[in-house]
This record gives structure tokens, C-alpha cells and sequence, in this order.
């Protein structure tokens, strides 16, 4: 009978009228600045730069400014310059470190292919999303300085990734240090992900026609 | 008034329109609608041509959200395109994934693991739901319901977004499919929540529908308007559950039957009308079965590595030739045709957007309806501008 | 005619003696302050009190309802509504208010800009002087007029004009067309509108309110009252009657002028600030005095539902029915999907129309047969029921057409 649909329709409304006071199925809004859902461990938004030492973030950065994510960033929002000179590192190896590291987050798009392509595992995901500003051009445009955050923040906001990262590194610094034992030239740090092969410093593959132009 | 001037001159492109010479007919009348117009989705244009309320020629204008995806595209490595195509079609991000890394994966002959395939299937699925889900919401929103099935819809969407956030990182930017694999694999916990997610989500389509499929406004509105017949919808090229709603049996999943959909038991539902009404209800129907597939994948799921060893993340370079890989995307066939030439970089990138294709009849569907309608048929195409404009 | 014309007795003297203090109150605030002033300027100085009261109050609950309706629509849609703006929100009405006030007002430079000034203010004015003959209470009729019923629509349908002028002189092709829409409209549902109840104006031989109400007063069987609705004439009426006020004062699923998914704000997509405000004032307004309207012809106006509840002043009844009929526009509004215009003037004519006539002969059988008792009474009753469903079904069946839900095949 013409009208049968609409009372229907009526009844789901009412249901739900009524059972947003009482059903937490039916009301799952979340009052955002008071309530704040809690982040799953793979949320990521904009990269950070790994430090071992929260007091000295500078000298302790993982980075070596090989400029691969500067290269693979597909928004090409990441500048870097490296270092002529070689500083010890957290390990106190001799390393090149990069002068410059500058991510324009208004570029951004927390892809994370520069944490996937790092060999280093110096740049990783953070999680921040609270980052209005009233100044769109220096406050978003992030330095070394203001993009380094300490390896127990990086536990903090990825906890079992974190883990991972550091047993690898560890197993890597000590087949690294027998290597080195065994034959005098050290080499450095090996690729974790997939392709084992791939040293870090290895010169960037030399762009086609029409390769990524430099920013 | 005062009468200076016509107040609504008559459209300067009357040559295409059969215009009435009769005194007493009045003047045509030209409306702009969008691009910033509330129920185009996006930045649309619709150039239409009005006799009274009645649409007798509509011009489609859109670009306004070029982004140039293609030629990035062939500047950017084959890995750092991944990304982009989340934001060609921002709902559907999974499925853009996987078919952007089926081409890659058939330009390099790179197989794939049994357990990626399921994980494929399971999110793909859940895109569909989404998708369709979203679609439903919005479709009943443009004919005026103000905006209470459109939040049911988007509670349950927002659901299946939490699943994609806890394993890809982003809610809709998920940059999950890799060349040879996935990304991340999913842990015991979250296939627990997608099977819950999946056992409930047919008593929210009961409710939905309950609410307003047999809704009378919601017939009269639909049922008749906007048809497009078999003929021109193969002749347009037109994929997805917009050819499957004038009955013509097509859908990838079978006639490909790629990644491990054959192992698989499901449906194709087919309408016989072609309307806005089929249009909906094919999508209603394609998420039971949808839900089909899903209860049936996630307990198949296989132990297993989620990447193929062999795959490269730095440095890849598939050798010279040309591949073209397609999936059945919820809204229709998406495909991405790439050509190397052995360089880091694709020399040809090519998508092929199911939005774009399904939009080219929405003129013929227009004609002859009225300014109410066309808001809904267009709602019922289901676009995103993002992947339309590219 | 049925009885004898009951022209209503003045204002104070009806039953005076049996009310209440709390039912009397209004009026001796009113009488007393009156006193004040010298004799001649009395009736001037209670006119006055009438209209600020009148205004007072139903801006007091326009404002209201604009907070209770967006948090019904939010509790249907599964969220909590506006929250922010003071405890639970309940300042949001004055938030709104203050922003609307503090807009830029914008006329586009080739409107009509005395029309587009004159049409706000001309809709406000036609939908506030709806309120002048409903009775709120026992003895609160601002007006008191023999032809209240035709006043009060004749005030109504003038609103559709301001809309028409709002339309036209923004000169915008959306206002333009949300116009002629609304135009369609009013022609169209007028006449389902005035149709519904010209039974009850029959039966109860007044076109006075109070009449209407007086009329309606008494219980069947000791408790039922003796409301029109409680009849199956009366019922059908007053759905027709719904439906009607539904597309007269614009609301979902008749809101086609403002129709935001096809027509952007339909005339009000050139109005901003705070006369944009006084539209939706007017809609709201309107909305009331229909509500109104509808308690009056078919819910016994300000009369109790129940005899031992008489004892609570008949105002606060009329707020109470008033408070219903309004959630319930909001429901439908946070349920239904638009109709189209060609299915709205179809609505009205090929299904309203023809009903309400028809209904129109249920009523004069149910009149002729008031003096059946007993088994007769039964027949009475399924008669006159029959009356009513048979012409639904069957002009609901002309009406679906083709539409109903189809089955599907697979592949």
C-alpha cells in the first residue's frame, strides 16, 4: 500500500533517534578536543629524522645525506646538502652528515617512500597531526633541527616496528664489526629491506631522459 | 521591474537546440551549475540548457582538478607513481593500488604471493563496500534526504577507513600494494576486526534498505530516470555497476579473473532498466556479494610472505615493453597502461578512469529530464573528480 | 447547517468562572497593565501586549526549535548536534542570532533592490499575521473573527508571494527558478489544503475557531475526546492536512524552493545575514502557525486529551500538542527524500484533491447518520472507514504508477 515505505522509514529513523541515548553503536562520534581517539601503531604522518641520543640530536642523527629519499620523494619536498667533512657517529664511525636537511611538509604527503627506500633507517613516520599554523611558509617548512626526534620516540609511537629496526641494526653493526675483523677494509652499513645488495653510498642511478629534476 | 535590458538572455548556442518558435514558449534557459554547486561532487561543471525545468542540452565542463597525473606519472619512478594514484579516485585508493601494481608487476613479470593475493581480494572487497556504500549515502542526498542515510553510510564507511588505517597507516592515502607484494602484513587482530566488521555489515544493509529502497519517493524519483540502454552503454565503453545495471554481463572479476577471485563463489547482480533506481540497487546487491567474498577469503587467508623476495624497492627498473594491467575497481574498470624503455621511469603513463568514461553518456541520460534529475543521474555515475580530471 | 450557529461568546465570559488562576493569568497580566493607562487607551495598550506576547513567545520558540532541530537531525543521524556553545549547546540560538546580525549583507548589484528588501520583511509579516486568530488557550485568542478560518489562510497564502518576490527581484537564475517552484506549489496545495477541512467546517457549522473548538468539545465512552481526528473522516483530513501544511510552508520533502542539491538555496541563494534570518524566521513561523492550525481543526485546539488532566491550563495543552506536531515535522524532515515538481503537483491533484473531496461526502454521511446507535453505530463506523481506505488504495495504486521495488537477476 502506497505509504508503507515511508512509515518503514520512519521506523528506522525513531530507532535510531532513540538509540543514540543509549546504543554506543549509534552514536559514535567522538568529542574531538576533549576525546582523542587513540592512533593504531601504523598511523604515520610526515617523516622524522631518527637520533640515537635525545641530548644530542645533531651529532647522533643516523642520516649520512646519501640523498636517495631526495630522490625517490615523489612530491620532491625533501632538500638536502651533505657534508664535505666526516663526523664520528653514534657508533663513532667516520660518517658524512647532511648540512642541510629540509622537508616542506606543505609538500608532503606521507607517502613513506623515504622511509621505505632509507638504507639507513635514519628516516621513519611520526604520527603528529595537531600542526595548524598561522604562517604557511617557514612553520611548515621543517629544518634538521626541528625534524629529529630520539630512537625512544620512535619506540613510543611504533613500538613493534621500532623493535625490529633496532635488533636489525644491531645484527648489522655486529656481522659489520667481523667483517671488519675479518678483512681490513670496513664497509658500510648493509640494506635491511629486500634487496640486501644495495649499498648506501652507492652513486644514485643516473636519471633518464626526463628524470626527476632536482628542486 | 523596470525592463532594461532581457533579463535572462537566451543561451548564444541555440543552433543545437530544438527551440521552440512559438510566442507563447518563452526562452530557453541557460543555467551554470557548479562549479562550485553543492551536488556536482566535486568541481563539475554542468552547462545546461533549461525549457522551463526540462534539460534539452547539457554541456559536461571539467578540469578544473588537473593535476597533471600522467605526466608525473612519466617523471617520477615506477614506485614513487604509487602514491599518486591514491588520489586519482581518493575513495577507492586500495583498488587504484592494486591495479596500478598489477601493470607494474605484468611490465617486470613479477609474481606475486599467495597470501598478498588474498590480502588483495580482502581489501579490494572492502574498498567495494566502501565505495558503494559512500555512493548509496550520496545518491540519497542528492535527491534531498537531508543527509540522514548519508550518515548512516559514512558510520559504517568510517569502519572499514579505521581497518585501512590500522594497517596501511592512512585512512585514504593507503599506499598499500607494492610491486610483487603489500606493504604491511595484517596481524591476527585485524582480520578479527574485518571479520567482525564483515558479519555486520549485512544487518546495516538491512537496515539501509529497510530505510529507504522501498522508500515511495525514493521510486518515483529513481525508477525511470536517467536510463541508459545496452547499446550505447557499450558503445561508450562505459564498465562497472553502470553497464552491469542496463544487463549486460560484465565484470572483470570474472571475465579476468584475476589475482584469486576464481576461487571464489559469487554473483554478478544485472538490471534490466538501466536507470538511476537499478543503477543503486546493483550497487546494494553487489556489496552482499561483496560480503560473500570476504567471509569466504578471510578465513582462506594463507600463511605465508606477504612479498616476493625477489622484488626490488630501490632501483627498479622493469625492462623495456609495454603491459596494461585492469581490475573491476567498484567503479568500474580501472586500468593503467605503461611503457618502459628500461629507464627508472615509466616512458609512457597511462590510466584509463572509470569515472571519466562512465561521465561521457551523462548527456544522453540528461536529455529530456528534469534540472531535479540531473543532480541524482549524475550522483548515480558515481565520479570523483580527483580521478575524472586526473 | 448542522445545530445552531454557536457565534463564540466574548473573550472573558466563556465558563470564566470554572478556570483556574494559572488559566487566567495571561489575562489578568494583561488587564492589570491595561489598567494603568486611561480608558480610551486601552484597548490600544492590550492590542499592544497581545502582539509583543504573541512575537515574544514564538520568537522564544523559533529560536528554540532551531536548536531542538538540529539536535533531533543529529540524533537521527547518529550524532550529538550542536554541543559547543554553552551547556549542551543552549546558547546556540543566540550564537546564531549574533551572527546573523553581525554578516555583511549582500544584494547583488543588478537585483531589484526594493524587492529584494521587501521580501523578507513582506514574508515575516504575512507569516506573524497567521497568529492573530489561533486560539492558544481557553480565553488567549488575540482576534476574535466569525471567518478566522479564511483569514488565517488568506494570510498564508500570502507568503508565497514574498517568496515569489524574493525570487525575482534577486535576480539569479536558481532564485528564479525556486520561484516559479514555489508558485506550483502554493496553486497546487492550496487546494488540498482548504479542502481537508471544509468537513470540519461543515460539521461544526463556524468558520469561528473558537467555535471549531467548542465544538469539539466532550468525551465518547468517558475518555476518548470528541476530536475530529478521532474520527475516520476526520483522520483521513487530517493527514491530507499534514501533507498540505508539509508543502505550504515549505519543509522536507516538499522544501523544493530552497531545494539545496538542485537549486543551491533556491531564493535564498542571494540573501545573507540577517535577512537570510528572517526567511528562515518566516519558515519557521509558518511552520508554527500551521501546527497551530492543525491543533485547532483536528486535535480539540487547547482541550485536554484526557478529563483528569482538565485541571492543567489549557495553554500549556496547546504548547504540549504544538511540541508534537513540531517534532514530528522534524522527523519526516530527517527521513524523507525530496520530491520532484512534476510528482508534487501530481501529488496534490491526482491524489490529494480527489481524496479530500472525497472525503468531504464521508463526512456528510457520517453527519447524516449521527443519530445511529447501537449495532448501527458499527455500521456507522465501517462505512465510513471504508470510506476512507478504499479511495487511498485505490488513487495510491493510480498514483505509484509503475514504481515498486523490482527484483533482480544474476549472471
Amino acid at each position: 500500500m502506497l505509504g508503507s515505505g515511508l512509515l518503514q522509514g520512519l521506523k528506522v529513523t525513531a530507532k535510531n533517534l532513540v538509540g543514540s541515548f543509549h546504543d554506543p553503536e549509534r552514536l559514535t562520534t567522538l568529542e574531538y578536543p576533549e576525546q582523542k581517539a587513540k592512533l593504531p601503531e601504523n598511523y604515520r604522518n610526515f617523516p622524522f629524522l631518527v637520533s640515537e641520543n635525545a641530548t644530542d640530536p645533531m651529532g647522533t642523527l643516523r642520516c649520512v645525506g646519501c640523498q636517495i629519499c631526495e630522490k625517490e620523494c615523489p612530491p620532491q619536498c625533501i632538500y638536502i646538502e651533505k657534508s664535505k667533512d666526516k663526523k664520528p657517529d653514534a657508533t663513532g664511525k667516520m660518517q658524512v652528515y647532511p648540512v642541510v636537511f629540509d622537508i616542506d611538509t606543505s609538500v608532503c604527503m606521507s607517502c613513506q617512500i623515504c622511509v621505505e627506500v632509507c638504507p639507513f633507517e635514519a628516516i621513519k613516520m611520526d604520527q603528529v597531526f595537531e600542526i595548524a599554523t598561522k604562517d604557511r611558509f617557514t612553520a611548515l617548512l621543517l629544518d634538521r633541527n626541528q625534524l629529529a626526534k630520539p630512537n625512544s620516540y620512535y619506540h613510543e609511537i611504533h613500538p613493534t616496528e621500532a623493535a625490529e629496526v633496532d635488533a636489525r641494526l644491531l645484527a648489522e653493526r655486529k656481522a659489520a664489526e667481523e667483517k671488519a675483523k675479518a678483512a681490513a677494509t670496513p664497509k658500510p652499513a648493509v640494506a635491511p629491506t629486500p634487496s640486501p645488495t644495495a649499498t648506501a653510498p652507492k652513486p644514485p642511478e643516473a636519471p633518464a631522459a626526463g628524470g626527476t629534476p632536482a628542486p | 521591474m523596470s525592463g532594461v535590458e532581457p533579463m535572462f538572455p537566451s543561451p548564444s548556442s541555440g543552433a543545437h537546440v530544438n527551440a521552440v518558435h512559438d510566442p507563447f514558449h518563452g526562452d530557453l534557459l541557460e543555467v551554470s551549475m557548479g562549479p562550485h554547486h553543492p551536488s556536482t561532487h566535486g568541481v563539475f561543471r554542468m552547462m545546461v540548457t533549461l525549457d522551463g525545468e526540462t534539460i534539452v542540452k547539457l554541456k559536461p565542463v571539467f578540469g578544473y582538478l588537473h593535476r597533471n597525473h600522467e605526466k608525473l606519472g612519466e617523471n617520477t619512478s615506477y614506485l614513487g607513481s604509487m602514491p599518486y594514484t591514491d588520489r586519482l579516485d581518493y575513495l577507492n585508493s586500495m583498488t587504484n593500488n592494486w591495479a596500478y601494481a598489477l601493470a607494474v608487476e605484468k611490465l617486470a613479470g613479477q609474481p606475486v604471493p599467495e597470501r598478498a593475493e588474498y590480502l588483495r581480494v580482502i581489501l579490494a572487497e572492502l574498498t567495494r563496500l566502501l565505495n558503494h556504500v559512500c555512493l548509496a549515502g550520496f545518491l540519497l542526498q542528492d535527491t534531498g534526504a537531508s543527509g540522514t542515510p548519508l550518515m548512516y553510510a559514512f558510520r559504517e564507511r568510517e569502519k572499514i577507513l579505521d581497518l585501512f588505517e590500522s594497517l596501511s597507516g592512512s585512512r585514504m592515502m593507503c599506499n598499500y600494494q607494492r610491486f610483487g607484494g603489500c606493504r604491511v602484513d595484517a596481524s591476527p587482530e585485524w582480520l578479527a576486526g574485518a571479520q567482525t566488521i564483515t558479519n555486520n555489515f549485512g544487518r546495516f544493509l538491512d537496515e539501509y534498505e529497510e530505510l529507504i529502497t522501498g522508500n515511495e519517493i525514493m521510486m518515483a524519483r529513481t525508477q525511470g530516470v536517467g536510463a541508459l540502454t545496452p547499446e550505447l552503454a557499450i558503445s561508450a565503453g562505459i564498465t562497472g555497476p553502470m553497464l552491469r545495471a542496463t544487463g549486460v554481463n560484465y565484470d572483470l572479476r570474472k571475465v579476468d579473473a584475476y589475482g584469486v577471485y576464481s576461487r571464489f563463489d559469487f554473483r554478478v547482480p544485472l538490471g534490466d532498466h538501466g536507470d538511476t533506481y537499478d543503477r543503486y540497487m546493483i550497487r546494494i546487491l553487489e556489496m552482499r556479494e561483496s560480503i560473500k567474498i570476504l567471509q569466504q577469503a578471510l578465513p582462506a587467508l594463507p600463511a605465508g610472505p606477504i612479498m616476493d623476495p625477489k622484488a626490488k624497492i630501490r632501483g627498479f627498473r622493469p625492462k623495456a615493453g609495454e603491459a596494461y594491467g585492469r581490475i573491476e575497481g567498484p567503479k568500474g574498470e580501472i586500468g593503467f597502461y605503461l611503457i618502459s624503455d628500461g629507464s627508472p621511469n615509466p616512458y609512457r603513463y597511462r590510466v584509463r578512469p572509470p569515472s571519466l568514461v562512465n561521465l561521457t553518456v551523462l548527456e544522453d541520460m540528461c536529455l529530456g529530464q528534469t534540472i531535479a534529475d540531473a543532480v541524482i543521474i549524475l550522483g548515480s555515475v558515481d565520479i570523483v573528480l580527483g580521478e575524472v580530471d586526473r | 447547517m448542522i445545530g445552531a450557529t454557536s457565534f463564540s461568546p466574548l473573550l472573558l465570559a466563556a465558563g470564566a468562572g470554572a478556570d483556574s488562576f494559572l488559566e487566567r493569568l495571561p489575562l489578568v497580566i494583561r488587564d492589570t497593565v491595561a489598567g494603568v493607562f486611561p480608558a480610551p487607551l486601552q484597548w490600544l495598550v492590550g492590542s499592544t501586549l497581545s502582539i509583543v506576547a504573541i512575537v515574544a513567545i514564538f520568537g522564544g520558540i523559533f529560536a528554540g526549535l532551531t536548536l531542538v532541530e538540529r539536535k533531533m537531525l543529529g540524533r537521527i543521524q547518529n550524532r550529538p548536534g550542536p554541543n559547543r556553545t554553552g551547556p549542551m549547546g543552549l546558547l546556540q540560538p543566540i550564537a546564531d542570532g549574533i551572527k546573523a546580525l553581525t554578516k555583511e549583507d549582500i544584494v547583488p548589484r543588478s537585483a531589484d533592490h526594493l524587492l529584494h528588501y521587501l521580501a523578507p520583511v513582506a514574508l515575516l509579516a504575512f507569516s506573524i499575521l497567521t497568529f492573530a486568530v489561533i486560539p492558544f488557550g481557553r480565553n488567549l485568542v488575540p482576534l476574535e473573527l466569525d471567518a478566522a478560518v479564511l483569514y488565517f489562510f488568506a494570510a498564508g497564502a500570502a507568503s508565497e508571494l514574498a517568496i515569489f518576490m524574493a525570487g525575482w527581484a534577486s535576480r539569479n537564475k536558481f532564485s528564479l527558478l525556486a520561484a516559479m517552484r514555489a508558485l506550483a506549489q502554493l496553486i497546487s496545495y492550496e487546494l488540498p489544503l482548504l479542502l481537508s477541512f471544509v468537513p470540519i467546517i461543515m460539521l461544526a457549522g463556524t468558520l469561528s475557531m473558537t467555535g471549531i473548538i467548542d465544538a469539539q468539545a466532550g468525551w465518547q465512552l468517558g475518555f476518548i475526546p470528541r476530536w475530529y481526528i478521532f474520527t475516520p473522516w476526520g483522520f483521513a483530513a487530517f493527514v491530507i492536512f499534514l501533507i498540505a501544511a508539509l508543502a505550504e510552508s515549505n519543509r522536507s520533502p516538499f522544501d523544493l524552493p530552497e531545494a539545496e542539491s538542485e537549486l543551491i538555496a533556491g531564493h535564498l541563494t542571494e540573501y545573507s545575514g540577517f535577512k537570510y534570518a528572517l526567511f528562515f524566521m518566516a519558515e519557521y513561523f509558518g511552520m508554527i502557525a500551521l501546527s497551530g492550525m492543525a491543533i485547532t481543526l483536528f486535535l480539540g485546539g487547547w482541550r485536554a486529551p484526557l478529563p483528569f488532566l482538565e485541571f492543567i491550563p489549557s495553554y500549556a495543552w496547546f504548547g504540549a500538542k504544538l511540541l508534537v506536531l513540531l517534532l514530528f515535522f522534524i522527523w519526516i524532515r530527517g527521513t524523507f527524500p525530496r520530491l520532484r515538481i512534476d510528482q508534487l503537483t501530481r501529488l496534490a491533484w491526482k491524489f490529494l484533491v480527489p481524496l479530500a473531496l472525497v472525503n468531504l461526502g464521508t463526512a456528510a454521511f457520517w453527519s447524516l447518520t449521527s443519530g445511529w446507535s447501537g449495532a448501527l453505530q458499527l455500521v456507522r463506523w465501517a462505512l465510513t472507514i471504508a470510506m476512507v481506505i478504499g479511495p487511498f488504495v485505490l488513487l495510491g495504486r493510480g498514483l505509484s504508477g509503475t514504481h515498486r521495488p523490482r527484483t533482480y537477476r544474476y549472471a
